[in-house]
């Protein structure tokens, strides 16, 4: 139950932080915000690996979900991060 | 060893912080793109050095999935970007989705109390709609069915799905049975393309920014699944700023986020063919 409720707590202030962070954003740059935060939500790659545990035939099921799970995380983060950067040096060429 | 995995945690919570703020003006957005693939860098180095890990698989996932990632980060168009990044989000709503199904699978039945089928129902919920949404929206900016399309009683099918869904997650944290949370998963994919599939073309930017925070707060209630501080920071942060940036996106284009999501749902006829890019 403690534990619960700590992560309860993080839970909640990190709304507000993620609330906060994004105030005034000229309108150019809404595509690769929205990219690059998508890319920050493959996080869940994390739990992704947390699935490929234990050996052998012990928890295969787990071990192949966790697989395609860090597959399809990774093309999430790999491609999100990539993309956003080259949105953002296309619009640095365009002023130049 | 948890600990030190949590400070770097923090760390790339840190980063991630940095680096949307960054990307919000035009002078540091490529730094602040950086500054949050470094964060996501450290954060998975940290998980790796988790006891117990099956690397053969962790290692083999990453190979093809970088791979594939990168691929399509360097083919794709640059006028097809906002299905580009449907498209991804789709994958991480996927992923959250996959997670809630392999926890399940090896979570002893003494470990599994009513907060943590509580948090399980949810990640695999909005797991499965930010894929199946994600993926319509994608096919719309496609061209593929770029109106705003009207199933017959498509708001009673909606309540109804809605309703099937808290109902079997409700069944599912009451009897904890895997057949349930399954049909939870269904009934969730086909919620997730009803939802997107009644809203036109021109305003699936935005909903594509709200869907990339559902799949930030998909990724947060894995945290509560794995009890994971870094899942559940990085995912609330996501799931906070995506709302956000969805209401800033529909100021800019002079609608209402409701008018956006019920848009197709809830006006006529009429009113729908004065509202523009639904037509």
């Amino acid at each position: 139950m403690e534990a619960l409720i700590g992560a309860l707590t993080i839970f909640v202030l990190a709304v507000f932080v993620g609330y906060e962070v994004i105030t005034k954003v000229p309108p150019t740059l809404h595509t690769p915000l929205m990219s690059g935060s998508n890319a920050i939500s493959g996080i869940t790659i994390i739990g992704a690996i947390l699935c490929c545990i234990g050996s052998g035939m012990d928890g295969i099921l787990a071990n192949v979900l966790g697989f395609l799970a860090v597959v399809l995380a990774m093309v999430n983060i790999v491609g999100g991060f990539m993309v956003t950067d080259r949105m953002l040096h296309m619009f640095k060429k365009k002023k130049d | 060893m948890d600990q030190l995995i949590n400070l770097a945690y923090l760390v790339a919570a840190i980063l991630f912080i940095l680096g949307l703020k960054g990307l919000g003006s035009p002078r540091s957005a490529v730094r602040g793109n950086l500054t949050g693939a470094v964060g996501m860098f450290i954060a998975i180095v940290a998980t790796l050095s988790a006891k117990g890990l099956n690397f053969g698989w962790i290692i083999a996932g990453m190979v093809v999935g970088g791979g594939i990632g990168a691929y399509m980060a360097r083919t794709v168009k640059m006028t097809a970007m906002p299905e580009m990044v449907g498209l991804l989000n789709g994958f991480g709503g996927g992923a959250s989705l996959l997670v809630a199904l392999a926890q399940f699978t090896i979570t002893p039945a003494s470990e599994q109390t009513a907060a943590w089928l509580v948090a399980l129902s949810l990640s695999a919920l909005i797991g499965s709609v930010t894929l199946t949404g994600s993926m319509v929206a994608w096919a719309k900016l496609q061209g593929y069915a770029d109106k705003a399309m009207r199933l017959p009683n498509q708001n009673l099918l909606r309540v109804a799905l809605g309703l099937g869904v808290v109902v079997l997650a409700g069944l599912f944290v009451w009897q904890g049975w895997g057949l349930l949370l399954l049909l939870l998963v269904v009934v969730a994919l086909a919620l997730g393309i009803l939802l997107v599939l009644a809203i036109g073309g021109a305003d699936m930017p935005v909903v594509i920014a709200l869907l990339n925070s559902y799949s930030g707060l998909a990724a947060a209630a894995t945290g509560f699944v794995l009890m994971n501080n870094g899942l559940i920071i990085s995912g609330s942060l996501v799931g906070a700023s995506g709302i956000i940036l969805s209401q800033i996106m529909c100021k800019a284009m002079n609608r209402s986020l409701g008018a956006v999501l019920f848009g197709g749902a809830m006006v006529s006829e009429e009113q729908m063919a004065s509202i523009p890019g639904t037509e």
